[in-house]
């Protein structure tokens, strides 16, 4: 499975990572030995197997719905980069 | 060319839950920004969704009311975007199990008859925050209080064919979740959003045409609107030669018009996947049953009672049960009047025009479903008259008091005593000679009418208080003996 | 006071009976890592006054009287645990400058028995990585070779244990995060069942893998701590309900009787012959004790690791959408839009190893390719589990080595990363299984420490702890102790 620049751009852009030009190559070689040695999972048959998401198979535990985070605002913006008014700032959002 | 309309919606509900569906942070509306986001809801390192237990009761409420199939296992997923308002980079869904799946709604169309509409499936997801836009110079502020705030997903099938059909199936969505008591339903907040899928194709083919989304339509009449002006330009474009494109499309609900959403470089790829911070949610047929034992009765029961109990016909008991508080407030009135159908006519009447005319809903009525069933017991027993009722009722609205303490205030009584209904009968007969010559010359039939005209002017004598009943048998008396 | 030497358990004893204060303590830890830790760079961030704060706390209480059954132990975190007040950075730049306003829930258990922190080691970015050599700080070296590495992600936490800087600490293990760096540094690094202790504060690498457990000198030492990490939380789902038993309580037992595996797929082709040798050894002293082995199989071991580097990396991808400079962490100078936002402040913010597993779970979630390397990767993990399970109707525990050879020299694998991930094919097995697993030391080869991984069913903790802890009585490697350079 090798993978070409406009795949790795594309994944680039999901992930939000930029990627400099002159090191896309190495990326992608990178990318390509990792996912190589990945594909020796294809090498057992798992039809019919059950995915298995958790080692430990169990349920959710349902919370009681009651309010129990007081307003901590300032402590919690404390580590934003920008804020104003009590909200966090962000380059324009374009809808 | 004929052109059929194909529309399906997805509704977003919020559940009414006081605290979000992974977090203890309370979800009231209109706090100040950031003042409801805890460190789970802002995403922070380290911190874990929990799962609200009476978000779950609600979808599991609502799946049963409309007969759905509801899932004993429902599995939550990551959905994986970037966007400022949602503060994790993923929101947690679900795609493969969802909680509720095929389920239906009846509507009432114009013609009397009932459709079926095909609700695909109801999901949970947690809601996102709001981007601001105003007073940030150029900038755009996050506030995140309303991310977590647990959502229903409701989506329905391909089945409805019209803009109006549309609005009926939102119609009774509403009334669903409200007699439920999931959700206040108020669109003017947000509580209920709706995302329209149009498409368009000559009638008679089969196959579908290419869709496009309208999201961020919050009004029962800008969902009617922005349908009905989708489907035109579709079919303009159609026409035109041109071909529908298959994107995300926004309604302007001040230039009545939807355009396309920039498209992005690359179409989104959302790689759900299950998450790994929540386990399988579990019910079992026990958990199901307690809650099918709690639920309230739902509108089409509710109509059809009012139809048997009260012997209402179909339209006015379908509208006495669209709402859950317009049914409570029917059935209050017409218990403490000891009359459902005089109840009913005054609900749908009066009360309905004194709200119109106020903008108000049923819930903030100032006249109690049990004052307006006073008012009702004085007419019965002829306290007053269904004439003079309606000035008390709006005295009462005007916040004058009860029926009795306006009838009594402004002497409203009516005269029912026998001598002073034959003293006035006596004097209108004295002063009207030529019209008792009349009357006495006529004949059954037409003295029928006639009586109107003595009546009247009793009435008018008396202003208005004396017994109509009375005042008639007396009249007969005099003037046919 | 020469702390060096002192165990978990000698810091208890010493402290209940008043040889030294808290205080004291901490100040005598403190000064061996001002001396000595330029030559390892195990700690990340240390904050004298708020250690010390805590240690004169732990003595003021217990001169009143209050008596909490870890008063003014001292205790190393890995920089992975959020500690209110103090930086947190998974030894990132994206989080160089984060002070959380909570603390861990692991950390708030131990603060509550009355341990103090001593402050936060060095590890590999987020946790990716084998060797310490990912950290946004630089590396972390080997105390027994400082030209070393001293395994990873955990490396700060063995490293410091090792020389002797802290007689205790927590670290965390997705893959073998905790056993592989205790077998480098020749330390014991348990990783309990996955559940066992809550996540909660924990910065997350791969939610369904990670878990926190203690890096000690000993296994009395990881039993006593271990006691004060456990139990449900209400705030991680996935915490375990299973009843918390005292995991010092079956120390003392006789091994007479214990049936250990032997899976013959981890004593193939990759294994060290010194470590062979010295895990036979370790063999002939449990025989003695009453212990029989058997050889078992564990046929799916050898997809383990490419299983493994799809679910994780996945995991991550999402786990590390939240550093997007908007609401903590780094962002980019000047952003022009919000996608500038986001692409910068995260190809500045991440490590290249990081931004590599975001790219691989990105890819292997995307559409298209979810069945053949996601959901494939879940089954082949059911698969393993289920090998393990199997194996366990026989067997009591499973004995294996814990990494296929001693600690390598710094950038000897940098360059490749298939050949860093391979490093951990003992341990991976065990974690995607969500098996309680335990490293200790059994031998030297060529001066640098072996490790023994042992690996118990789920919740039987206290089964390794007492294998170990009678090893231990029989032995003294867990004793010895690195010189400075070269040992």
């Amino acid at each position: 499975m090798a993978l070409d620049k406009n795949d790795l751009n594309k994944i680039a852009y999901l992930a939000r990572l930029e990627i400099a030009p002159e090191n896309a190559e190495r990326v992608l070689n990178d990318m390509d030995r990792i996912l190589d040695f990945v594909d020796h999972m294809q090498q057992v048959d798992t039809e019919g197997v059950e995915p298995l998401a958790h080692p430990i198979e169990s349920r959710q535990i349902l919370r009681e719905d009651r309010v129990t985070e007081p307003n901590q605002r300032e402590a919690l913006l404390a580590n934003a980069p920008a804020t104003e008014n009590g909200c966090f700032l962000v380059p324009k959002v374009i809808e | 060319m004929q052109w059929e309309a194909v529309i399906g919606l997805e509704v977003h509900v919020q559940l009414a839950t006081q605290s979000k569906i992974f977090s203890g942070a309370p979800t009231t509306f209109g706090a100040e920004p950031n003042t409801q986001a805890c460190a789970i809801d802002l995403g922070m390192p380290g911190m874990l969704p929990v799962f609200n237990g009476k978000a779950l009761e609600m979808a599991v409420r609502f799946g049963l009311a409309i007969g759905a199939h509801i899932n004993k296992v429902s599995v939550f997923d990551r959905k994986n975007y970037f966007y400022p308002d949602l503060p994790k980079g993923y929101q947690i869904s679900q795609l493969d199990h969802p909680i509720v799946e095929t389920g239906h709604i009846d509507i009432l169309l114009d013609n009397g008859e009932t459709k079926r509409i095909g609700v695909t499936r109801a999901h949970l997801e947690e809601d996102a925050g709001k981007s601001l836009h105003e007073d940030f110079h150029g900038m755009t502020g996050i506030d995140l209080n309303r991310a977590g705030t647990p959502l229903l997903e409701i989506v329905s099938e391909p089945d409805l064919r019209s803009a109006k059909e549309a609005v009926a199936y939102l119609r009774k969505l509403h009334a669903i979740i409200t007699y439920l008591g999931i959700s206040d339903g108020d669109m003017s907040q947000g509580s209920m959003r709706c995302d329209c899928n149009v498409s368009v194709r000559p009638k008679g083919q089969t196959e579908l045409g290419t869709r496009t989304e309208i999201k961020n339509v919050n009004s029962f009449r800008f969902v009617e609107k922005a349908i009905n002006h989708e489907i035109e330009r579709q079919i303009e474009l159609i026409e035109d030669g041109g071909k529908v494109v298959q994107e995300t499309r926004l309604y302007d609900s001040e230039r009545d018009e939807t355009r396309s959403m920039r498209s992005k470089e690359f179409a989104n790829d959302y790689r759900y996947f299950p998450d790994p911070d929540l386990l399988p949610v579990e019910i079992d047929d026990a958990y199901i049953e307690r809650i099918r034992e709690t639920l309230p009765e739902l509108p089409e029961a509710k109509q059809a009672r009012f139809q048997s109990q009260y012997g209402l016909n179909a339209t006015d008991a379908s509208i006495l049960a669209g709402s859950r508080e317009q049914a409570d407030y029917f059935e209050m009135a017409a218990e403490v009047a000891g009359d459902a159908r005089l109840a009913a006519n005054w609900v749908m009447g009066e009360v309905a025009k004194f709200l119109n005319q106020h903008d108000l809903d049923i819930g903030r009525c100032p006249v109690s479903a049990e004052a307006l069933g006073q008012l009702i017991q004085r007419i019965r027993d002829n306290t007053i008259s269904g004439k003079i009722a309606k000035d008390v009722f709006e005295a009462m609205w005007a916040g004058e008091g009860s029926a009795d303490e306006i009838i009594d205030k402004r002497g409203l009584k009516q005269v029912t005593d026998t001598g002073a209904i034959e003293a006035i009968v006596d004097e209108v007969i004295a002063n009207n000679a030529p019209q008792v010559e009349q009357y006495r010359a006529s004949d059954d039939a037409k003295r029928g009418k006639l009586i109107g005209f003595f009546v009247g002017q009793v009435m008018k004598a008396s202003k208005g208080k004396a017994n109509p009943q009375l005042v008639n048998q007396v009249l007969r008396q005099k003037l046919d003996s | 006071m020469d702390v060096r030497k002192l165990t978990l358990k000698q810091a208890i004893d010493g402290l209940s009976a008043g040889t030294f204060s808290a205080e004291e303590l901490a100040r005598s830890w403190l000064t061996t890592i001002r001396e000595s830790d330029s030559a390892l760079n195990s700690f990340v961030t240390l904050d004298e006054e708020y250690t010390l704060a805590q240690a004169r706390e732990a003595d003021r209480k217990r001169t009143s009287g209050e008596v909490l059954p870890l008063a003014g132990v001292p205790v190393a975190y890995k920089d992975i645990f959020c500690t209110q007040g103090l930086k947190t950075t998974a030894c990132s730049k994206i989080l160089g400058n984060f002070v959380p306003p909570y603390e861990s829930t692991v950390t708030q258990k131990l603060k509550e028995a009355g341990a103090i922190c001593l402050g936060k080691t060095n590890m590999d970015e987020f946790a990716m990585g084998s060797s310490n050599e990912s950290s946004f700080f630089g590396p972390a070296r080997n105390p027994w070779d400082t030209d070393r590495v001293p395994g990873g992600s955990s490396g700060g936490s063995a490293a410091a244990v090792a020389a002797g800087l802290a007689p205790a600490a927590l670290g965390t293990d997705t893959g073998g995060s905790i056993r592989q760096p205790a077998a480098f540094c020749g330390i014991t690094g348990m990783k309990p069942t996955y559940g066992r202790v809550s996540r909660r504060g924990i910065i997350a690498f791969a939610s369904s893998l990670d878990q926190a457990g203690p890096m000690t000198r000993t296994a009395e030492d990881a039993a006593i701590l271990l006691n004060h990490m456990c139990g449900r939380d209400p705030w991680d789902s996935t915490s375990s309900s299973e009843a918390v038993p005292d995991f010092t309580a079956e120390l003392a037992n006789s091994l007479k009787g214990k049936v250990l595996g032997l899976p013959k797929e981890y004593f193939a082709g990759e294994l060290d012959s010194g470590i062979a040798d010295a895990l036979d050894a370790a063999r002939k002293v449990l025989e003695q004790m009453g212990v029989t082995f058997r050889e078992i199989s564990l046929p799916h071991t050898h997809l383990a690791v490419p299983a493994y580097y799809v679910i994780a990396p996945a995991e991550a991808s999402a786990n590390l959408a939240r550093y997007d400079g908007v609401r903590f962490g780094y962002r980019c100078e000047n952003p022009q839009n919000l996608d500038d936002l986001y692409t910068r402040s995260r190809a500045e913010g991440f490590g290249e190893e990081v931004k590599r597993r975001i790219l691989v779970g990105t890819y292997a979630l995307s559409a298209g390719y979810y069945d053949a390397y996601y959901r494939k990767a879940q089954q082949i993990r059911r698969l393993i589990r289920d090998d393990f399970l199997k194996a366990f109707e026989e067997v009591d525990a499973i004995f294996c080595p814990t990494t296929p050879d001693v600690a390598f020299r710094l950038g000897e694998k940098t360059d490749d990363p298939v050949k860093m991930y391979q490093e951990d094919l003992f341990t991976i097995p065990v974690s995607l299984a969500g098996l309680p697993a335990l490293s200790m030391p059994c031998g030297l080869v060529n001066g640098l420490p072996a490790g023994v991984q042992l690996v118990a069913p789920h919740f039987e903790e206290s089964r390794l702890l007492n294998i170990a802890h009678q090893f231990q009585t029989e032995t003294d490697w867990h004793t010895l102790q690195p010189g400075q350079k070269g040992a």
